[in-house]
Formats: C-alpha cells, structure tokens, sequence
C-alpha cells in the first residue's frame, strides 16, 4: 500500500465511522430541496381575498366572480361594508382585502369607479406580488366591459422560467450552499481535528509530504461532495421537475470546479484555526455567509448597495450560481458562460496555491 | 531484562560518551533563531546506535524546537545535523523514512481500531502485505494485545493506548526514535513498564532519543543533556553528573541547572 492510499483509506474510515455525521451530511441537500421547494415559495397562489362590496350590483358581482376564477385568488368572503375587514387582516385570517365603492355600477359607468387593495405589507415581496396580480384581474375585467380597448396592449412574458417558479431560482442557490458546507466546512473541521489531538505532528512528521496530507485530506470529501450535487438535481427534478435545459456534463464539471474552490478554502481555514470550534466559526462566517447572502442566492445582487455589490465579486458562489441559473434556466454552453468559469478556475488556482503554501508554511513557523 | 537492572542502578554503569563514527545523531553547532529570539543557541551532540539519550530542560529552554530540527519539521538558521546517516537542512524528506515519533500528546486514532491503526501507519511508512501482517501480529503478541485488534483505541486506557503508540512508532524499523515526554500523565507501574519498552527497543539497536519531566527517568538514561535558555549546560552520564555537582540525585543536578534560566 502506498502512504498516500493509506491516508485516503484512514480519512474514508474516518468518515465512514461518524455515522451520524455522514447521514446528516447525506440527508442535507434531500431536506434542504423540500423545505426551500415547499416552504419559501414567492409564488402567488390561492391568495385569501375578502372582497367589501357595498352596493352588490351585477357589475361588482362580475367582478367577484372574475377573482374567483382565477387561481390566484380565493374568495374567501364577500362583505357588504369594510369595517372588520382590516382586523381579518390583521388577525392573520385574509390575505387580502379588496374594498370596492358604494355604487361600484354607476361609478364605472362614469368611468370614476376606484378599488382599494389591502394587503400585509409584513410580508413585503407577497404583498407586491399579491397587489399586482389583484390589478391584473381588475384590468382584465375592465377591458372585457368598457368595449375599450387599451391603446397599448403590452404582453409581458418571463422567458427561462416561464412559469416564474420559484423552485428554478433556489436550486442553483441551494447547490452552491450545499457544496460549500460539505466540502469547506468538513474539510476545515477534519484538519483542525488532527490539529487538536495532536496526529497532525505525527503525520508531519512522516515520510507523507504536506501536498499528500492536503490532497488525501480532500479526497473524500469531494467524492461526497459531488454525491451530495447529483442529490440535489435528483430530488429537484423528482419533487418539482426543475429543468436542466443545458449541458448535465458542463454542470458536473462546474460543480466540480467549484468544490475545489471551496475545499481550498476550508484547507485554508484549517491552517490558521486552533481547533474545530475556531474552524467551524470561521468557515461559518467567511464563507457560509457570503454564500447565502451575497451571492446573488437569496437578495438579488442588483438590488444591493454599490460597495457590497463589488463584495459580491470576490464570492465564489457568485459565479458558481451564475453558471448554474445560466446551465439549468436558459441552458447556455461555454460560448456565454467562459467568463464567469475563467474567475472560477482563477480563484481555484489561487486559492489551492495560497492553501497549501500556508499548510507547508505552518511547520516552519 | 538485564540491561534493565543495569540501568535503574546505572551509576556506575560505563557508558561510551563520543558516540563517534557511528554516531545516529550528530548536531553541530544547531542554531535555530525566530526573529531576534535564539530558540536554540549552538547546540553541539552525538547520540550513538542503541543509546538511551535523554534531552532535559525546562519548559521553554528550546528542546521542542530542537527536536522539530532533528525530526526534519523545521529548518536550522545555522549549524548542523545528521540524523541516521542524512542530513537535517537538506534531505529531510530521507530523515522522516528513518526515523520514529511519538509526542506527548497521545497519537493514535480514537475512532479507528487497533488493527486500523497499525495499518495506517505502517502503509504511510511504506509496510504492505504479509510483512505488515507478521509486523503487527508480532507487535501485538509482545504487547500482549492481540485480543484487542479490533477494538477502538478511544476506549482503551492512557497507559495502554501510550505503549501502543510507541510500538507503533517502532513498527518500521526505525534506526532512531524521538520521544517527547512519551509518560506525561501515566501512573509510576505503566511508567515502569514503558521504559522496559524503551530498554529492549535499545537492546536491539534503537536509538531512543527521550525528553521527559519525570527525573527518575532521567536517571534511567545511558546520557543526558541538560538545556538551558537554548544552551547544553551539561551533557553526561547521569552518574557522573550527580558526581560533579555533587548532589545525589538528577532532580538536584536538574534544579541547580534550571535556577539560571531566564526563560523559565
């Protein structure tokens, strides 16, 4: 057996013994598919509408009947007067309140007519979403009754997630997330362990160079890695049929590119940790976090402050998800994508050369 | 045992003390500096085939960064050193074949087995096949370990996991091994036990190069070097130390040494 394949097979047991560790790490991207798939959805659907109709007449009754059939909607109850509408708001009981006028016929005829749309602004995204679907409808309505027709008719249509699906957009999001904690933070807490107990000194010390521990260190851990990635496409694809409209092998060579990246970092991280726990922190601060945050997964970067827009730069997961979105969404190739995979193999190489210098580095210090 | 009993009473034992020609380890003038701090000030030594050479000296009087030197961890600012026949500053990647370690700290693995251990190393020191088969069943024989092959190391006691260890560290043969404080925390009958180890290791040719706390064990030590604020203050036989400072014991010689240190 060489030293280099015992250490693979020693750090593999080590992984293999951590039960509980390893099902957690195996289960992760299966729980994290489901609960963002189901949980945070920004769709708009089956939205609880309490409708305040005052004068009840056929053309309000129209109206009614136009919200009830669009999915969007759910018309939950339909008043004859706004008082205790806000508090079923409040209390969490109606997503929605549309207040229309006491002579809602008459006022339309005159062309006067004006609707009042309550919603919770607490939850700011939905209130938007839910405001623009309830003046959509009401525009639809207008236009089948007034006989006029708009002078402009605009027809919006969202291309590469044509449905708006909020499922296409996190899952790009999500495998960069899971990557990272799999390859970074694993690998960091492995190598500070060996720190802590004092086994690093002894395999310093042995006939395995320091290249050789850093590589069989990550060796493992990129095989589970990649594991965890075709997990996370596997269930996306069973649990809400997200596409992947380009290349599968540019997506895997992507992905693969990207846990370098990251298990470079963790090496990193490990070296100037004293133990797990100083580990774990760091690579949960530097790292986790610019990668839920600042990478475009869960705020749009196009809505961030200039300076931290050019934070966002420096973040792998960045262009790690723009070549994703661009792979699975809109499925372009190398042609468009070349730029964002050149950062990304930069700051692989950058970061494997700066991680093992600073492993090498820390014997002679 | 012989050699054993010779030793616990080795006052009076003749030891060769220029190690010579077929010297194991061989410093010169071994100077290690960080910054404007000299860890280790000219240090000057030979350690021959099969001895027991213990390296004293308070903590902070540079024995670790002496040791990192000799176990090729870290290079030396001047001087220089040949362990096992190469040479420190530049074949270190040799010295680390020839040699073994073990540390205070305990080495093994916690969560792999006996058997797992054993491999590991062995395969990192290039044993494979039948050879480490035989070598670990032998091991473990001696020890007297063999129902504990499959056991993990996490659950067995320190002074068991601590022989382990340095029967591992022994597993490929090495012509020198370097202990540093191989009993820190062990009870005096394991103690006693280890340094039988120690002793046969030596009978068969090992060089055993050992720091320690414990001054009984001290004076168990064919010679000893004593360092002070990164010097060799004194190098001898325990006997003969004892003799020149007049004192009866190494504690005693240990404490009229240490008392001049500064960084102590």
């Amino acid at each position: 057996m060489s030293p280099f394949r015992s250490f693979v097979i020693k750090e593999t047991r080590h992984i293999l013994r951590d039960v509980r560790t390893l099902t957690v790490l195996l289960m992760l991207p299966i729980v994290m598919v489901l609960l963002f798939g189901f949980a945070i959805r920004t769709d708009v659907e089956d939205v609880r509408l309490i409708i305040v109709d005052p004068s009840s007449d056929v053309r309000s009754a129209e109206l009614v009947r136009d919200f009830n059939a669009t999915p969007a909607f759910r018309v939950e109850k339909v008043l004859p007067s706004s008082s205790g509408a806000e508090d079923l708001l409040r209390q969490g009981k109606a997503d929605a309140v549309l207040i229309l006028p006491i002579d809602f016929a008459r006022s339309f005829e005159r062309g006067t007519a004006q609707a009042m749309v309550l919603t919770d602004g607490i939850n700011a995204n939905f209130a938007q979403a839910v405001s623009n679907q309830a003046e959509a409808v009401i525009g639809r309505w207008q236009a089948g009754h007034s006989g006029q027709r708009p002078l402009i008719a605009t027809a919006p249509r969202m291309r590469f997630n044509p449905t708006l699906a909020s499922e296409n957009l996190f899952v790009p999001g999500l495998l960069a997330f899971v990557l990272t904690l799999v390859s970074a933070l694993m690998t960091a807490i492995s190598i500070a362990r060996e720190k802590e107990t004092g086994t690093l000194e002894l395999l310093l010390v042995s006939p395995l160079r320091p290249l050789q521990i850093v590589v069989g260190k990550v060796t493992p851990y990129l095989l589970l890695a990649f594991t965890n990635a075709i997990t996370t496409l596997v269930v996306a694809w069973l649990a809400f049929r997200v596409p992947i409209e380009g290349s599968l092998v540019l997506l895997l060579a992507s992905s693969l590119l990207y846990v370098l990246v990251a298990l470079a970092i963790g090496v990193f991280i490990s070296t100037k940790s004293a133990d797990q726990r100083a580990a774990m922190m760091a690579t949960l601060l530097a790292l986790l976090l610019p990668t839920l945050a600042l990478s475009g997964f869960v705020f749009p970067i196009s809505s961030m402050p200039a300076p931290l827009q050019v934070v966002t730069k420096v973040v792998p997961a960045t262009w790690f998800i723009r070549i994703v979105r661009g792979i699975m969404l809109k499925g372009i190739g190398v042609e468009l994508l070349w730029k964002e995979l050149l950062i990304l193999t930069g700051m692989a190489a950058f970061l494997i050369t700066v991680s093992t210098r600073s492993f090498s580095d820390r014997l002679d210090g | 045992m012989t050699r054993d009993t010779q030793h616990i009473t080795s006052d009076t034992v003749p030891v060769d003390e220029s190690a010579g020609p077929d010297a194991v380890v061989s410093a010169r003038e071994l100077t290690r500096t960080f910054g404007d701090f000299t860890a280790v000030d000219r240090i000057s030594f030979d350690v021959g085939k099969g001895e027991v050479f213990g390296f004293l000296g308070a903590n902070g009087a540079g024995k670790t960064t002496a040791i990192r030197m000799l176990t090729g961890l870290l290079s030396p600012s001047s001087g220089s050193a040949i362990v096992a026949g190469h040479d420190v500053a530049t074949s270190p990647n040799l010295i680390k074949q020839q040699i073994g370690y073990m540390s205070q700290r305990f080495a093994l693995y916690d969560d792999l087995t006996v058997k797992e251990n054993v491999r590991f190393y062995g395969g990192v020191y290039g044993l494979r096949g039948s050879e480490l088969k035989d070598r670990r069943h032998a091991m473990l024989r001696k020890l007297g370990f063999e129902h504990l092959e499959g056991e993990r190391v996490g659950g067995l006691p320190l002074g068991w996991k601590q022989k382990l260890a340095f029967s591992v560290a022994l597993l490929h043969q090495p012509s020198v091994v370097f202990l540093d404080e191989p009993t820190g925390g062990v009870d005096p009958v394991t103690r006693r036990q280890f340094w039988e180890l120690i002793y046969e290791a030596a009978g068969q040719g090992t060089t055993v190069f050992v720091t320690t706390h414990y001054m009984d064990e001290a004076e168990y030590c064919d010679r000893v070097s004593i360092m002070v604020d990164g010097i060799i203050k004194a190098l001898d036989t325990p006997g003969r130390l004892k003799t020149d400072f007049g004192v009866d014991s190494m504690n005693d010689v240990f404490l009229q040494l240490a008392r001049g240190g500064k960084r102590s």
